[in-house]
């Protein structure tokens, strides 16, 4: 699904360059959940955020689901973001003055999807995630749990290829980031790809596989035992 | 670009942030209000001063005889030449489609005028209709000399301010008969002159009245005319030359006078005082063009400013968007579409509520040198049109750079 060779990424600052990537070579196959982990700074957000196409890379190929990244205008990126790739972030990300329904809904906007039908199927990941009382309300009037299943229901939304999430439970307690890993693990076992940028330790046990990110390189690669997340809730 | 989904996400978006909706209305309404108002001033402060000043506006002329200086076609110098009936109906043929007021004068210089135990020396002036509106004489009662007047050669006439108060004092003078000369006239109106006493010391009858009555036949004394104003005074001035120096010809020509000669035919011209008029205007009208212009600017600068708030403060919201699949030129038609509906509303609003405003406040104030207050609807609307647009290019740029951010920099905005 996700082939990455010689990837190489570096932020200029002033006049200095900052190496953050140093050549990461690795791949994602359909169906897993995968964690890259590694302290902060280590560049996992800056690999996360070249796979989502939000930024990009200096040196090296990326192909997602066969299609080679390059050299994207804006307009075949924007259309590449919208059909292959869902985002959760750790700060939510919703639009403020949009209901829950509405920015769930926003995905199937960007596809030319008329809207009762974008209605109809934001409706039905929210009830996917939990939250169809709440559809109408504002992400202020929801706790940050919520915010982020609203965020979950709108990354499903698009039904893209790959979910990408950056570390999605940062700003939560434990409590709500097991439920938050759960919701997770239920989609993942339905079959889809997902990739999640963590600095925690338990959060990284509730995948499948963990890359480990140190110096800019991959210094470790393994699948594990998978935990399981409503053990811990 | 402009379906239905975009119009529900625009309204949505204007509905759910009425401050910033609000605050952008409400500029854009304020200044064109303030355009609006300001081009009525300055329209009306051109009423008025053309009002003020429209005696200085009108190229007078007036044409009389006197006797000739050179010999010509075997006739001695020192003819005297008589005006007649048939002059001024030259004039009215020829040139009649180009004079403002026009009307053939006689004049006698002392008419002794009696009512009852009250009696005073006047001039007599026998005119046409038009020679009101020549004279600038405002009817405080009654009426002016009529055609019926002209036609019947009725013993009809009209008193200056300065004769009523003479022979009638306070009583009614309408109506009443005067004797001029021993004959007896009715007195059918009174009227004021921005000339003043010596001007309101006259009497006018019809023209035919006056040169049966007094035994003049055919005889005029001068003519007398005005020219339209005109869009500059170059315009006037070289319309006015071209038509003296026709009818000095062919007044010449009909009664035998040399080209040459400079004393038979004389033509008085007082376009020399219009220039101080059409100086003044233009610089009015240019004065407000320019602070029209300063503030539709100031608009233009506004709206701008606007949009490049709106933008900045929906960076964060721009890089959610394209992150989801916005495509760069929907978030500038997002923008742009916003921008352009809420400034042509709110435009349309301050236009409405400034055209209301000098509608009904306007003719209230009718100051000396303000009159009726107006904005021509056109120019008003074309002024919104401008700004609309002038927000919609102005806007484009920070609305383009907005799309054109990197979502990765326009998620990490706070
Ligand atoms: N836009 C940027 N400009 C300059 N330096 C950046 C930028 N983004 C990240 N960095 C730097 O790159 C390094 C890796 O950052 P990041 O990928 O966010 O790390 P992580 O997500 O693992 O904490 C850090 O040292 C960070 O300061
Ligand atoms: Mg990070």
């Amino acid at each position: 699904m996700i082939e990455i060779k010689d990837l190489h990424k570096s932020y200029k600052i002033g006049k200095n360059s900052l190496h953050v990537l140093k050549g990461i070579n690795f791949s994602v196959e359909e169906g897993e959940l995968v964690s890259i982990m590694g302290s902060s700074g280590s560049g996992k957000s800056t690999l996360l955020n070249i796979l989502g196409m939000l930024d990009e890379a200096d040196l090296g190929t990326y192909h997602l689901d066969g299609v080679e990244i390059k050299n994207l205008t804006e307009k075949i990126a924007a259309n590449y973001r919208n059909k292959f790739l869902g985002f959760i972030f750790q700060s939510f990300n919703l639009i403020n003055y949009k209901s829950a329904l509405d920015n769930v809904a926003l995905p199937l906007y960007y596809q030319n999807i008329n809207r009762k039908e974008r209605m109809e199927r934001a409706m039905s990941y929210l009830e996917k995630v939990g939250l169809a009382d709440w559809a109408k309300h504002l992400p202020n009037e929801l706790s940050g749990g919520q915010k982020q299943r609203v965020a979950i229901a709108r990354a499903l939304a698009g039904q893209p290829k790959v979910i990408l999430a950056d570390e999605l439970t940062g700003a939560l307690d434990s409590t709500t980031s097991y439920e938050i890993m759960h919701l997770i693990q239920e989609i993942n076992d339905e079959g889809k790809t997902i990739l999640v940028v963590t600095h925690e330790e338990d959060i990284a046990q509730m995948t499948k596989r963990i890359v480990n990110l140190k110096d800019g390189v991959i210094i470790d690669d393994r699948k594990i035992e998978q935990v399981k997340a409503l053990a811990n809730v | 670009m402009f379906s239905l989904e975009r119009w529900l996400e625009v309204f949505e978006a204007i509905n759910k942030n009425k401050l910033r909706t609000f605050l952008t209305g409400f500029s854009v309404a304020t200044g064109i209000l303030i355009l609006v108002l300001l081009l009525g001033v300055g329209e009306g402060m051109k009423n008025g001063v053309e009002e003020q000043f429209q005696r200085d506006a009108a190229n007078q002329i007036s044409v009389y005889t006197g006797v000739t200086g050179v010999e010509y076609k075997g006739l001695n110098p020192g003819r005297r030449i008589q005006f007649k009936n048939n002059d001024y109906d030259l004039l009215v043929e020829n040139f009649g489609d180009e004079l403002e007021y026009k009307s053939s004068v006689y004049r006698i210089w002392t008419g002794l005028t009696s009512y009852k135990d009250k009696s005073g020396s006047y001039r007599l002036e026998g005119v046409l209709p038009n020679y009101q509106f020549l004279e600038r004489a405002g009817m405080i009662e009654g009426r002016f000399i009529n055609e019926n007047d002209q036609a019947n050669s009725t013993k009809n006439v009209v008193i200056g301010k300065k004769v009523r108060e003479e022979l009638f004092e306070d009583k009614n003078p309408l109506g009443k008969l005067i004797e001029i000369r021993d004959i007896n006239f009715k007195v059918v109106g009174v009227f004021q002159d921005p000339g003043g006493d010596r001007e309101e010391s006259k009497v006018f009858m019809a023209i035919s009245t006056m040169q049966k009555v007094f035994g003049a036949g055919q005889d005029i004394r001068n003519l007398s005319f005005t020219l339209p104003q005109e869009e500059s005074f170059d315009v006037a001035l070289e319309k006015s030359n071209q038509l003296i120096s026709k009818l000095e010809a062919m007044l010449k020509a009909k009664h035998t006078v040399s080209p040459l000669d400079n004393s038979a035919i004389n033509i008085s011209n007082s376009i020399e005082n219009s220039k101080r008029f059409y100086d003044l205007t233009a610089n009015i009208k240019l004065f407000f063009w320019l602070i029209g212009l300063a503030s539709l600017l100031a608009g233009i600068i506004g709206v701008s400013n606007i949009m490049l708030i709106i933008v900045k403060e929906r960076t964060k919201e721009i890089g959610i968007r394209k992150a989801l699949g916005a495509k760069p030129m929907s978030i500038v038609g997002m923008v742009l579409h916003e921008s352009i509906f809420v400034t042509a509303v709110s435009g349309f609003m301050g236009l409405i509520v400034g055209l209301v405003l000098l509608e009904f406040v306007g003719p209230m104030i009718n100051t000396e040198f303000i009159s009726n207050p107006e904005v021509s609807f056109n120019i008003a609307i074309s002024t919104v049109i401008v700004l609309v647009l002038a927000g919609a290019v102005a806007g484009f740029f920070p609305a383009w750079r907005g799309a054109k951010i990197k979502p990765i920099n326009a998620l990490r905005e706070e």
